[in-house]
């Protein structure tokens, strides 16, 4: 069964001079809860409205359900969007917005009202039928926005940083209840985000984005464990980049040495040889930072910068003999160790991914 | 503390005040007054109360002469709301720099007097002007239009003097307007045309709203515009008022006319305010 619900095939497109998307291909299967993460300006916005046909691209093509639609109009589209801002029609009352899609297919007026109804259940604000949208909170206009979007039973929902305007607590509660809508209508979401705990707490599958391309699509699990290119190495697990030089290479075991020391990695199926350079991500509460034993191991040799506390763990920033830093995290409020004290940083070799530059 | 700050508020209004008692309410009082009076047998008025010049204006004459002004201010404000409402609607799409240069392109025209303005469509309306010339040179037509002092050309002298209110409170209005709504009627299943008439329209109503009622007051006394492009044809209320005041030097008519005048569009905008439904057309009415 060929269960792909949209597919995007080398999609580029350029505003001016500046080229937003460079070629980009991804396909959802139904159901599938995506999200596109990025910094701002790495062209997320730019593929959500692609996809919703409020931009056409200059070269390549957007599938849904194997149709090609890419010059279809938005609004020939089983596809309905969140914007970023909301854009909830303020001449209209919250009922009035939500059945808008409705109204425009001339439904029935009690099959609206009854529809209204039971969207503003799902998204457990009964009763708001005859608000106006200025009287709204943030958080309840952005469920009339998912209301509105979701009315129609499209088989596509684009979501433009949806929860970006409100504040921690909220957004946490959006997250769970936006993942349970999700599962419960089996439509597939496009997401957008900025912020990787979102990405990874939400989706199924991530698609990194930086200057218009995919930095690597995968479940979280495999962009947070294996990230694929330095840059995902840093925007998801906040890892610390080591560059070295590969000294050897045993099965799938090798040994890469740097002017800060040395340490050993898995491949992970990469054909490595000797000497050839090697960068390695790696996430600081997977490495440890111990007391210079003075043995002959591998590891990292530096000195301690700072310690501070946050989040139920300690950070220990160590300064590297290359000018560099690396980030350890270790559980606990305080450690023996004290600034200036010689340290050593030790790992798994499973905990060191090489990555692409 | 706020009764005192009002009172500070209400003196800081004085002036305006006094301004709008000496030049607004004084002349209408006096107009008022001067609507009961007898006309004097030479010159000038007599104190004599009268309802006279009331009654006139109730002869069939008069009577039609207001209707057709009504007709002429309708069809200039249709054909106002026509060419400005695009207008203003797609130049608050433009880019800053273009919006500036049309916003110039407009006021120049404002820097000279709307009677020489006049007098250039003369150039450009009577046998063998302008138009003419253009038309016939392409063989469009063979002969000259006559087009100058016809129904026509009068409605063309309004439509032009008064276009610029409406395009003004029109892009007021639409630039206000958050083009992302009209994506999302788009996104739910609107058409461009249907997006329009439910999003955009709907969200610029005050300002076209407002360009109606900024178009249709003026034109209904514009009686200068009827005087040099329609010449003696077209008879307005504006200029029989004038007509009355300075050549028949019946002051008191003249004054009841304008009572009614005003009392008539007051009465329009009064209707044209329930049929809109809009309680603030941007602070106009």
């Amino acid at each position: 069964m060929d269960g792909s619900l949209l597919e995007l095939i080398g999609i580029e497109k350029s505003f001016g001079d500046a080229k937003v998307l460079q070629g980009i291909s991804l396909t959802a299967a139904q159901g599938e809860f995506i999200t596109l993460l990025g910094a701002s300006g790495c062209g997320k916005t730019t593929t959500l409205r692609i996809i919703a046909g409020l931009e056409t691209p200059d070269k390549g093509q957007v599938l849904l359900s194997g149709t090609d639609m890419t010059h279809a109009e938005p609004n020939r589209r089983d596809v309905n969007t969140v914007f970023q801002n909301y854009a909830l029609f303020p001449h209209m009352n919250v009922a009035q917005n939500i059945g808008y899609s409705l109204k425009l297919r001339k439904a029935p007026k009690e099959e609206i009202r009854r529809r209204v109804g039971e969207m503003l259940e799902l998204v457990q604000l009964p009763g708001f039928e005859r608000r106006a949208p200025g009287e709204l909170s943030g958080g309840q206009k952005q469920r009339v926005a998912i209301a509105r979007a979701l009315i129609g039973k499209p088989r596509l929902l684009l979501l433009d940083e949806p929860l970006g305007a409100l504040d921690l607590q909220l957004r946490r509660q959006m997250q769970l209840e936006l993942k349970r809508l999700q599962k419960k209508l089996g439509i597939t979401f496009i997401y957008i985000t900025h912020d990787q705990e979102e990405a990874l707490n939400m989706s199924d599958r991530i698609a990194v984005m930086k200057d218009g391309l995919f930095q690597q699509v995968g479940t979280p699990a495999q962009v947070y464990d294996s990230p694929k290119t330095s840059y995902v190495a840093r925007f998801v697990g906040a890892a610390n980049l080591i560059h070295g030089t590969v000294q050897e290479v045993r099965g799938d075991m090798a040994l890469f040495t740097s002017t800060d020391g040395s340490g050993r990695f898995l491949t992970r199926g990469h054909a490595f040889a000797q000497g050839q350079p090697v960068t390695l991500a790696l996430r600081g509460e997977q490495a440890a930072a111990l007391e210079d034993s003075g043995r002959e191991e591998p590891g990292l040799m530096g000195t301690v910068k700072e310690k501070s506390f946050a989040g139920g763990m300690l950070r220990i920033t160590v300064g590297l003999p290359s000018g560099g830093e690396f980030a350890c995290f270790r559980h606990g409020i305080d450690s023996d160790l004290a600034p200036g004290g010689r340290v050593k940083i030790q790992w798994e070799p499973a905990a060191a991914c090489p990555v692409d530059l | 503390m706020k009764p005192k700050k009002k009172n500070k508020g209400a003196l800081a209004a004085l002036p305006l005040y006094i301004f709008t008692l000496v030049f607004v309410l004084g002349p209408l009082l006096y107009m008022l007054a001067l609507s009961f009076m007898t006309r004097a047998e030479t010159w000038g008025v007599v104190p004599e109360f009268t309802l006279e010049n009331y009654a006139n204006i109730f002869q069939p004459v008069y009577l039609s002469t207001f209707w057709e002004s009504i007709k002429l201010a309708a069809l200039s404000t249709v054909l106002v709301v026509l060419i400005g409402y695009p207008f203003g609607y797609f130049m608050a799409k433009l880019t800053a720099k273009w919006k500036k240069r049309t916003m110039m392109l407009l006021m120049i025209p404002f820097w000279t007097s709307s009677l020489l303005r006049l007098y250039g469509w003369i150039i450009i309306f009577r046998a063998g002007g302008v138009l003419d010339s253009v038309l016939m040179s392409l063989h469009i037509t063979s002969g000259p239009l006559k087009l100058l002092y016809t129904y026509p050309a009068v409605v063309v002298g309004m439509v032009y003097a008064l276009v610029p209110f409406m395009i003004f409170a029109v892009y007021s209005s639409a630039e206000k307007l958050d083009f992302s709504l009209v994506e999302a009627a788009r996104d739910l299943g609107a058409t461009p045309f249907k997006a329009f008439w439910t999003v955009s329209l709907k969200l610029t109503l005050p300002g076209l709203l407002s360009g109606v009622v900024l178009t249709f007051v003026p034109s209904m006394g514009l009686f200068f515009i009827a005087d040099i492009l329609g010449g003696n044809k077209v008879v307005l209320v504006g200029s029989l008022i004038q007509e009355q005041l300075l050549k028949a030097h019946n002051w008191p008519f003249a004054a009841a006319l304008s009572v009614a005048l005003l009392l008539l569009t007051t009465l329009l905008l009064f209707l044209y305010r329930k049929a809109a439904g809009v309680k603030d057309l941007e602070g106009l009415v």
